[in-house]
């Protein structure tokens, strides 16, 4: 593993309004590195990842990645964003166009690439999540782990240095998930340089070098799984895990009861 | 606790609420055949058939109706929806827009010609704009004027329409593109426009269609006798022949395009329906 840092972010602030969602973030991760982020939901983790890539603006401090600093008002955000894979909760595929349409379309018109060589990116992309068959069809009538899978596609025909994953399988059904997981768990394994941000603890264990718990705005632990999910050094570190490992607590989140049964 | 003092069961006597129901529709039938009956009897087919349904006048009208009315109708529309397409889309993007001042302006635009008449605005184009500027021709004679008046009145329309459609396309979408590397303006274009004509296909067609019924509305310009409409012919040859038949003909000939087009559109809808289903 190299030790270039690709993600850093430094005394990152973000508020809406009154609420302070975000005070104060120090996160460095290095190249080739799998991040998860976890965390009770308003603990402002999915800001921390969108402010990654700019999707929220920060009220305060600076993030860079691969070196460009994103929060410099003069930096060419698109070009940035480039180096940077987006996946979404909620899945996000462009609805009036098929699954190859999908990943050629932004290859076309932001990295203008050739029609010929978009699409044989495309092929070989959707191949690597394991659904070529599904190449002429349209999002709709797909299932949401096939649908989260054409979108890591998507974003993995843009050739991104990393890939930040915004809790990708919390919209899916729970025997979907495997499928997404398993995706992850390949580019991980590829050396890609990821940020996730998840309720999946089977995966954070086994797949991420780090593990990053967050509780209201602020980073409380940092550190390899085992550290933190197997010997979590503070007290709301112990309560969120196992507000999640005791069924009759953690009936807030839905999906993360199942996994972590799964899991022990 | 609540509902528990209202019986399920229906009560023994008098009607159940669906037996009601059907009673109620079977009155309204009877009502409204009654009614169309009435209607049918009491007028005077004969007096009517000689004032709209002249058969000899109606032929004398082909094929002029057809190449020249009905063409410039369409043509006319056309244009003047093609104007107001254009027009109509970049004072959306402008009302969306971060930029207070073109926020302001589309609205302004939007309040004054939604509010005024079609027939206020063919006055202005006509007398205002030469008076203005004396000297200048608007290109393309009555054909660019009718496009120019009719644009600027659809414009306002579709403005707010395609506002809607934009708005109505949900923001993940913005924000995949955005992510993806796309500008601003190119996810407007390449992703967020396209959804958007497909949610506002039905009002727009709307519009179309009340595009050409305004079309009528050039005779405020005064026109040659080339460049007539459909309104205009039926009304001129109705007083040459002092009989109403031209303006039945014209009439039909309205829905000679209307109702077809009014499939089509059912039909791209359903089509839309299937692929983002």
């Amino acid at each position: 593993m190299s030790t270039t840092a690709e993600i850093q972010v430094r005394d990152l602030h973000k508020s809406f309004g009154d609420n302070e969602v975000l005070r104060g973030i120090d996160l460095e991760i290095r190249q080739g590195e799998v991040v998860c982020v976890i965390g009770p939901s308003g603990s402002g983790k999915s800001t921390l990842l969108r402010c990654v890539n700019l999707l929220e603006e920060p009220t305060k401090g600076q993030v860079f990645v691969g070196g460009a600093e994103l929060t410099d008002p003069d930096v060419d955000i698109d070009a940035v964003r480039r180096r940077i894979g987006m996946v979404f909760q909620q899945f996000n595929l462009f609805p009036h166009l098929t699954v190859t349409e999908n990943l050629t379309l932004p290859q076309r018109r932001v990295l203008r690439r050739g029609k010929e060589a978009a699409a044989k990116v495309a092929a070989e992309n959707l191949a690597r999540v394991g659904l070529s068959e599904k190449a002429g069809a349209y999002p709709a009538s797909l299932s949401g782990g096939q649908q989260q899978r054409v979108a890591i596609a998507r974003a993995l025909a843009m050739g991104p240095q990393v890939m930040l994953f915004d809790e990708p399988t919390s919209a899916l059904d729970p025997e979907l998930v495997g499928d997404v997981l398993a995706v992850m768990r390949m580019l991980a394994n590829e050396g890609m340089t990821m940020m996730v941000v998840t309720h999946e603890m089977t995966f954070a264990r086994e797949v991420a070098d780090r593990v990053v718990f967050m509780d209201g705005g602020v980073i409380v632990e940092d550190g390899t799984p085992d550290q933190v999910i197997g010997n979590p050094r503070h007290e709301r570190t112990r309560h969120f895990l196992s507000r999640l490992l005791d069924p009759a607590m953690a009936d807030v989140e839905e999906g993360v009861q199942d996994q972590v049964g799964k899991s022990d | 606790m609540s509902g528990t003092d209202v019986p399920l069961q229906p009560k023994k006597k008098g009607l159940t609420r669906r037996q009601k129901r059907s009673l109620s529709r079977g009155v309204q039938y009877v009502v409204f055949v009654a009614a169309v009956i009435a209607f049918a009897v009491a007028a005077d087919w004969d007096r009517l058939k000689n004032q709209f349904a002249q058969g000899s006048i109606a032929r004398e009208m082909f094929p002029d109706v057809i190449t020249l009315a009905l063409k410039n109708t369409v043509l006319y529309t056309v244009s003047g929806f093609v104007v107001g397409l254009v027009l109509g889309m970049v004072i959306a993007l402008m009302r969306l827009s971060s930029v207070g001042p073109y926020r302001w302006l589309a609205g302004i635009y939007i309040e004054i010609f939604r509010g005024l008449p079609a027939l206020l605005i063919f006055i202005f184009i006509g007398v205002a704009v030469p008076l203005a500027f004396p000297g200048t021709e608007i290109p393309g004679g009555t054909y660019g004027k009718v496009a120019l008046a009719l644009g600027l009145v659809a414009a306002a329309y579709m403005a707010e329409t395609i506002r809607a459609g934009i708005q109505a396309v949900p923001k993940g979408q913005m924000e995949a593109a955005r992510s993806l590397g796309f500008s601003p303006a190119r996810a407007m274009i390449s992703i967020i426009v396209p959804q958007a004509f497909r949610i506002i296909l039905p009002p727009l067609t709307n519009e179309l269609v009340l595009l050409f019924k305004d079309s009528s509305l050039v005779l405020f310009l005064g026109v040659t006798l080339e460049e007539r409409e459909l309104s205009k012919f039926g009304r001129d040859l109705a007083s040459q022949t002092a009989n109403s038949t031209p303006i039945l003909v014209a009439g039909l000939c309205y829905l000679l395009i209307t109702i077809p087009l009014g499939f089509v559109v059912r039909r791209m809808e359903a089509k839309a329906q299937e692929a983002v289903k």
